[in-house]
């Protein structure tokens, strides 16, 4: 059952072939049987699953709700559910119950899809590995000894374990994309704008992005109609429309002109990744569709240029965690720096720590031309190069990350190797711009992830490509050997 | 030495807008603690802004007031610092892109001279919350309500060169923005509060001295106060070859001294960027247009209307139309009076010194402008005498009801019936024929000072009852003999 789309799931249910009660207690068995080796839920809300199922369960007994009612999922623990501990994996926000629900959640929830939980996460967002969470690592279920790729770590192992059907994420710098190709999963990031960040705890605003994880373009699909739209409380949310993301979910690839960016073929990128990713273009030129070499000039710029305005605004966005409305305040301040300076020290990781001095350095007045201005003005130059590409093609492919999913341990005393890891991944927040990734393969086991990039808005572009390659391949119907076990 | 003082000044114009610069709580002053507050002024986590377009609105209609250029793209920034009761860590204001840009202002002295202040600047801004410091033992209390209320910063060129040109200026600011209605003006209740930048420099020389900033002064006569005291405090440093430290200060009114806050030194450095969860503002040409093509009569216009309608002089015109309620009283009551000179001197008399006793705004005098001009119109038909009138005002002030009511039952009635007049100076010269025989005695320019005598006497003997106007001519004649 666990293997199984949301479009059979869906099914299942309107035919009253299982309920949504049942399908949720299978879930939540299956997360107390696995997740002791994963650790991907920080928290599980399973009498909150159990009585939104049943809810569920009778709208569909009424031949009411839509795809997702009764389907259940988890979200990525930044996303502020009402009731419900949200902390962002920090121990900053170990005692944080919302008194609100974001936009993402709260569509979701309206299109009746069950919550199974809170899913484990780099604290605050910040990282690649999820190594960087208060409530420890999370393990890749392809090998536990790998990690799962951050941020949104926890919701690609559950998804790839099979502890829950579908899971929120959000990307800044490819926190969707990169776990979702460590794990062997399906993972959107849309349009900056695409998806309301209302409720959503901010690392970088102008970069932070909520999108849908799931097995498949498909299942991606089902939850982007939910989740996507204009919010009027999010000043930056899109307000055209969207689009319908599975009408075209079937069209012909016939005449794609695909573009491949010098740049994302380069040293250090594996080479056996680089011939999973090129097998896969292969099989799109079969399905009919053209293959153009492109040039990306300034990607390697996207890495500084993201390492001084993600963390700038981090600074700021961080500053509200001061101990004095909600969150961790020290015992016993002695004055208002004490209470400032320990219950901050105390409640932020080291990463976060890191990135807020970062940012609050590159801010400071004589730093702030040559590094925040120069980043946004490279920001500039990275949005051009992808405009002008995406004039000449439909859509850009690449690698996700430079290698397969990393022992686990094995960067954390090297942050330069550890930011390496999102070089492909970052410029596509910079420039604002949708891209997937998509399973494609393995090397020596452990999956690989085929970057798709598109035009603004073209969502619904990029799920037909992935749906296409996907109804002629089945790297995304792999699971790992833990979860076939349980 | 001889001193020139520099001034500039900082005002903050809180903005009438029903809900907050970027949440739809209510704005309000003096409610429950933390009771008008939503996510975002709150600072909650995951919680967005949403710009409140009423204040871009009233932003622009003070750029055009004063004569200013729109920034036709504004851009809201971050100004990074930690205090408890500014929830986000940042208030959101405006920096490189203000919504309004270079414009001026032409201010009027009272001895007549006329001076333009450069405004630098107007830009959008977020207020703070309040710490409580008191009723907590030991602790501090957080209060919320005001976080994230709209304000609009008024920032002028350091062209002010005196105490009273200051205080002119911010009673010009304070004139404008509640003629536009987008400040109610309540200075006690810090909907405009007044930060003053103060330097001296030898007469002629060009470079400005080290300044200081007294911060939040909230009152017209604080402002002048705290700007003499701070004249005289720079005076001495200096004249006794002391060196000013740039620094911010805080004006004491109890014991009339200013008293230094924080140095230079100790100052945030902000980490100004443009808020990344907010839009730049982009205005369209034909938004700018409207606005001001809906503008209000502005002070200066109704003075300069006043002037030219009603004949006053350029200082009467400049003082009724120096608030709208002031103007509006005058010009209602004027419609009725139908004689300017009357109402303004009577306005700007009688009722300021009223007023004034009783520390009453114009909108709450016990004595409305309709019913003020009805007591007017009875010395303009010499019903009663302006001595009378007085009287008539200051029981219509204590509620005794109508001018004509008043009149009729104290008998106030003026005397213009000649006959009766002449009647009663013959009495009165006959009773004193000795002065009588002195005047007649006398070189005409000294009748001129005898006939008070005569006058007094006969306004004594109808108890103040006779009409001046026609005494005068009738007691010449009968003295002539």
């Amino acid at each position: 059952m666990f293997e199984q789309s949301i479009s059979a799931l869906a099914q299942q249910l309107r035919n009253k072939d299982i309920s949504s009660v049942e399908l949720t207690r299978h879930f939540l068995d299956r997360i107390t049987k696995l997740d002791p080796q994963l650790n991907s839920y920080i928290t599980v809300t399973e009498q909150l699953a159990l009585s939104q199922a049943e809810a569920a369960d009778n709208l569909l007994k009424n031949g009411k709700g839509t795809s997702l009612t009764g389907i259940p999922i988890a979200h990525k623990d930044l996303f502020c559910t009402e009731g419900t501990l949200t902390t962002c994996g920090s121990k900053m926000l170990n005692n944080f119950i919302p008194p609100y629900e974001s936009t993402v959640t709260s569509r979701i929830q309206q299109a009746g899809a069950v919550m199974l939980g809170k899913t484990n996460m780099d604290e605050f967002a910040m990282g690649s590995s999820n190594e960087n969470s208060f409530y420890g690592a999370v393990k890749n279920p392809w090998n536990v000894n790998t990690v799962p790729g951050g941020s949104s770590g926890g919701s690609a192992a559950a998804i790839a374990a099979g502890l829950a059907v579908a899971a929120t994420g959000t990307d800044t710098g490819g926190s969707i994309r990169q776990p979702a190709s460590f794990c062997g999963i399906t993972g959107l990031k849309p349009t900056y704008g695409r998806v309301s960040r209302f409720g959503m705890i901010a690392y970088a605003s102008s970069l932070d992005q909520g999108g849908p994880m799931a097995k498949s373009a498909e299942d991606c699909a089902h939850l982007m109609q939910a989740m996507a739209g204009f919010d009027e409380k999010d000043s930056t949310s899109a307000e055209n429309p969207n689009d319908d993301y599975l009408t075209n979910i079937n069209a012909p690839l016939t005449g794609l002109k695909i573009g491949l960016p010098k740049e994302y073929f380069g040293d250090g990128l594996d080479s056996k990744v680089a011939d999973v990713i090129m097998a896969a273009v292969k099989e799109f030129e079969k399905l009919g569709a053209t293959i153009k070499e492109i040039s990306l000039p300034n990607l390697q710029l996207s890495i500084p240029s993201y390492y001084v305005i993600a963390p700038s605004e981090a600074s700021s966005n961080l500053s509200r965690f001061d101990g004095v409305r909600f969150g961790h305040r020290c015992d016993d301040p002695k004055d208002l720096l004490d209470m400032y300076m320990r219950s901050r020290a105390e409640g932020f990781g080291s990463e976060v720590q890191k990135r807020i001095m970062v940012g609050t350095y590159a801010l400071s007045e004589g730093y702030y031309d040559a590094y925040y201005l120069k980043a946004q003005k490279i920001r500039r130059l990275i949005k051009e190069d992808f405009v002008k590409a995406l004039s000449e093609v439909d859509v850009i492919m690449g690698p996700v990350a430079p290698t397969t999913a990393f022992d686990l341990g094995s960067k954390t005393s090297d942050p330069v190797a550890m930011y390496l890891e999102d070089i492909y991944t970052l410029s596509v927040n910079l420039a604002g711009i949708p891209a997937m990734s998509v399973p494609a393969g393995f090397v020596d086991g452990m999956p690989v992830g085929l970057q798709v990039m598109g035009d603004y808005f073209a969502e619904a572009k990029l799920l037909n490509v992935a749906h296409q390659y996907q109804q002629h391949t089945d790297w995304h119907l792999q699971s790992p050997t833990m979860a076939k076990g349980a | 030495m001889n001193w020139e003082v520099v001034i500039g000044l900082e005002i903050h114009t809180q903005l009438t807008t029903k809900s907050k610069l970027f949440s739809g709580a209510a704005v309000g002053f003096g409610a429950e603690p933390n009771t008008q507050t939503t996510l975002v002024d709150l600072g909650m986590p995951g919680a967005l802004p949403v710009f409140n377009k009423e204040a871009l609105r009233m932003a622009v209609m003070f750029g055009h007031a004063i004569n200013a250029e729109i920034g036709m793209t504004s851009v809201f920034a971050r100004k990074n610092y930690f205090y408890p009761d500014l929830p986000k860590g940042y208030q959101t204001s405006q920096m490189d892109h203000p919504i309004v840009g270079i414009g001026h202002l032409d201010v009027t002295l009272e001895d007549g001279t006329t001076s333009r202040i450069g405004i630098t600047r107007a830009h959008l801004e977020e207020d703070a919350g309040k710490s409580l410091h008191e009723d907590f033992q030991g602790m501090t209390g957080i209060d919320l309500n005001r976080s994230s209320t709209p304000l609009l910063e008024i920032v002028s060129e350091p062209d002010i060169r005196s105490a009273k040109e200051a205080v002119a200026y911010v009673k010009m600011i304070h004139s404008i923005v509640t003629y536009l209605g987008i400040c109610d003006g309540n200075m006690a209740e810090g909907s405009m509060r007044c930060d003053v930048n103060i330097s001296l420099r030898p007469k002629g020389q060009t470079e400005y001295g080290t300044r200081t900033e007294i911060k939040n002064v909230n009152s017209f006569r604080f402002i002048e106060k705290a700007i003499y005291t701070e004249i005289e405090r720079q005076a001495d440093i200096l004249e006794d070859g002391g060196r000013i430290i740039q620094e911010t200060r805080l004006y004491d009114p109890e014991k009339n001294e200013t008293r230094s806050m924080r140095s230079k030194e100790d100052a945030n450095d902000y980490r100004y960027f443009p808020c990344p969860d907010l839009l730049p503002i982009v205005l369209t040409q034909d938004y700018v247009d409207e606005i001001k093509a809906t503008l209000p009569e502005l002070p200066s216009q109704k003075a300069a209307r006043f002037e030219n309608e009603y004949k006053l002089s350029e200082y009467d015109a400049h003082v009724l139309s120096s608030t709208r309620p002031m103007a509006d009283y005058f010009e209602s009551a004027n419609t009725i009076v139908k004689d300017a000179k009357l109402t303004a001197n009577w306005v700007m008399g009688e009722l300021s010194k009223l007023l004034n006793q009783e520390q009453l705004e114009i909108e709450n005098s016990p004595v409305n402008a309709q019913a003020f001009g009805e007591l007017l119109v009875r010395i303009k038909d010499n019903t009663i005498n302006g001595k009378t009138a007085k009287d008539v005002f200051q029981a219509m002030w204590e509620g005794e009801g109508s001018a004509d009511d008043i009149i009729e039952s104290k008998g106030l009635k003026q005397v213009t019936d000649t006959g009766a007049i002449e009647t009663m100076i013959q009495t009165i010269l006959d009773a004193n024929a000795a002065q009588v025989e002195q005047y007649r005695a006398a070189e005409e320019d000294k009748q001129k000072k005898m006939i008070g005598f005569f006058v007094g006497q006969v306004m004594k003997a109808s108890q103040g009852k006779a009409n001046p106007g026609v005494v005068n001519p009738i007691l010449v004649k009968m003295l002539k003999g």
